[in-house]
């Protein structure tokens, strides 16, 4: 079987946000990979295990996201893409990625492509489904269960906590959501062997593709942080006159009772 | 004149909060567009195309078939590219619920368009209007606008307020037939997991346990008093993982993020991936026996306290209030 994840690099959940020049300041940050892609990945090692194959961890991004890939690699994926599109590509959005991905998957054969539901940093969601539909393959978001039996898969997705029990079959796209797996970490020897798993580099010039074919549809005109919140109101004395005071301050002064 | 077309959302056959904030957005992106509400859904349609029109759409476009009774995106983007082809909207608004997300990314593909999810807020208006998103988790915001084609936009639910429902209001309902072709993937059953009523995204207030709680009975308490406030409960990383309660109700960077007008936290330390799903939300109560717990540096109100001292306490009041 040919499986496909789509992996990116993301801060660390640990990571505090801060502003440089209007940009998101990334020096001397932490990166790992997206939270929901190492869900596609281990989802993606254990669908090889049973049915064989081979799985091909792909990014879109820059050379950094290479420590990422060697870190799929060593939980267990065979081969790894980077399509470092740091130098061509000034403005991205999903259309950007998913134009890219499509000219990637061209001639590829695949059975099943798995990525994230969403990346934790700009949160958008959209390269999973534009994907499918470019390749004119069916998809299913937020999967929290997945079985293939021959060409037929059956899916347990998540609705917003309630669970759809889908069928459908291959090839197919889905994007995975806690509570599938739980990613393993990576085994000394799994890195070891990571550093000499073939990672193949890509830029557009290799998928045929120029600046002008993926240009964004949308941009960015500002970065910001929340305001600040001022501290807030510590209550004293026993709880139970806590408790009164609470309740008074929500209905008359925060007038949310 | 500019078309804005926006998407009815239906729940148990009903219309979801998000559908009437799809046109309030829609408004306030341009207060002279003509307010085009599409609904879809199994039978008898007529009524919600109604209440679209009363909370300010201007008609309303149906579409009936025993294949949109439960969303998949086969179906629903056959449904929503035939109005769409026909329509010819300059702008399209869908919440950014779990149907939005499913469906938007796929039309943004199909109308070979950009798409900017999530918003919490649309600064200026028209041409020149900026969308304002929250990312990494709501750690920072982003303002973004389209370079030119559609407009297309999910919103997040809770942020853009309704406008008034005006029961004299009436507008044109028209039935629009589809022929809906195979469905490559199709539901087989739908297990209930959250509780009747409130809807954690879209709930006015919510009641959050951490590991503080200790145990899924210790969760008792806490869905009283939500029950008592009309309010969902939620939960932190830490419960979840410690087997209290159920991943879908795990507010944070991973599970949901919310902006109830009231969240009271119990037993949440606050570690930051739990603050990038709530700290948003209008009013902070936090609820915590360790004075130090990074809960209190963005709660409004705070008492430091054991959950199983106060929650009880707070019942009382709140049903004495209720009286």
């Amino acid at each position: 079987m040919n499986i496909y994840v789509l992996l990116k690099r993301t801060f660390d959940t640990e990571e505090k946000i801060q502003i440089n020049g209007g940009v998101i300041e990334d020096d001397g940050a932490e990166f790992i990979i997206n939270p929901y892609d190492e869900y596609a990945v281990e989802e993606a090692i254990k669908i090889r295990d049973e049915h064989g194959g081979e799985v091909t961890v792909v990014t879109v991004g820059s050379e950094d996201a290479e420590s990422q890939l060697r870190t799929a690699l060593a939980m267990g994926a065979d081969k790894a893409v980077l399509i470092d599109i740091e130098d061509d590509v000034e403005e991205q959005d999903q259309y950007t990625t998913t134009k890219i991905l499509e000219a990637y998957f061209e001639d590829k054969e695949y059975d099943i492509i798995l990525a994230g539901n969403v990346a934790i940093d700009n949160a958008s969601g959209q390269v999973g489904p534009r994907l499918a539909d470019r390749l004119n393959i069916p998809y299913v978001t937020t999967i929290t269960k997945l079985e293939i039996d021959g060409d037929v898969v059956h899916i347990e997705k998540d609705v917003e906590g309630d669970v759809e029990k889908v069928e459908t079959s291959l090839p197919l796209l889905v994007t995975c959501q806690q509570g599938l797996n739980e990613p393993r970490y990576p085994s000394l020897p799994g890195i070891m062997k990571a550093k000499k798993k073939p990672l193949e580099e890509l830029e557009l010039d290799d998928l045929d593709l120029d600046e002008d074919d993926v240009e964004a549809k949308t941009e960015t005109v500002e970065i910001f942080l929340p305001p600040e919140k001022e501290a807030g109101k510590m209550l004293e004395g026993e709880i139970d006159d806590q408790v009164k005071e609470l309740v008074q301050l929500l209905r008359t002064e925060a007038k949310v009772l | 004149m500019s078309k804005i077309l926006v998407f009815a959302e239906l729940k148990n056959k009903e219309l979801r909060n998000v559908s009437f904030e799809t046109i309030a957005a829609a408004k306030r992106l341009d207060d002279g567009a003509e307010v085009v509400a599409l609904v879809f859904g199994e039978s008898n349609l007529e009524p919600l195309a109604n209440e679209m029109i009363q909370y300010g759409a201007d008609r309303a476009v149906t579409v009936a078939h025993e294949k949109l009774a439960n969303y998949t995106s086969d179906g629903f983007t056959q449904a929503a590219m035939a109005v769409i082809e026909e329509e010819d909207p300059d702008t399209i608004i869908i919440g950014h619920t779990s149907i939005g997300k499913d469906l938007s990314p796929r039309l943004a593909s199909k109308l070979d368009t950009g798409l900017i999810s999530d918003i919490t807020e649309i600064e200026g208006s028209g041409d020149d209007a900026l969308f304002i998103r929250p990312i990494y988790s709501g750690k920072a915001f982003e303002k973004k606008k389209f370079k030119d084609g559609l407009t297309f936009i999910t919103i997040r639910p809770n942020n853009i307020a309704p406008l008034e429902k005006d029961e004299s209001r009436s507008g044109d309902v028209q039935s629009k037939d589809v022929d809906i072709k195979d469905l490559r993937t199709i539901i087989q059953e739908v297990i209930r997991k959250t509780s009747e009523g409130v809807d954690l995204s879209e709930a006015n207030i919510v009641i959050a346990g951490g590991r503080g709680v200790k145990s899924a009975e210790g969760f008792e308490p806490l869905y009283e008093l939500a029950d008592l406030l009309g309010a969902a409960v939620g939960a932190s990383r830490g419960a979840c993982d410690a087997g209290y309660c159920d991943y879908s109700l795990q507010i944070g960077q991973t599970g949901k993020v919310v902006t109830p007008d009231l969240y009271i936290a119990c037993g949440i330390s606050g570690a930051i991936q739990h603050l990038a799903g709530m700290s948003n939300s209008k009013v902070i109560v936090a609820i915590n026996k360790d004075p130090e717990a990074n809960i209190f540096n963005i709660a409004d109100y705070g008492i430091v306290g054991d959950v199983f001292d106060v929650i009880p306490k707070l019942i009382e009041e709140i049903k004495a209030l209720q009286n």
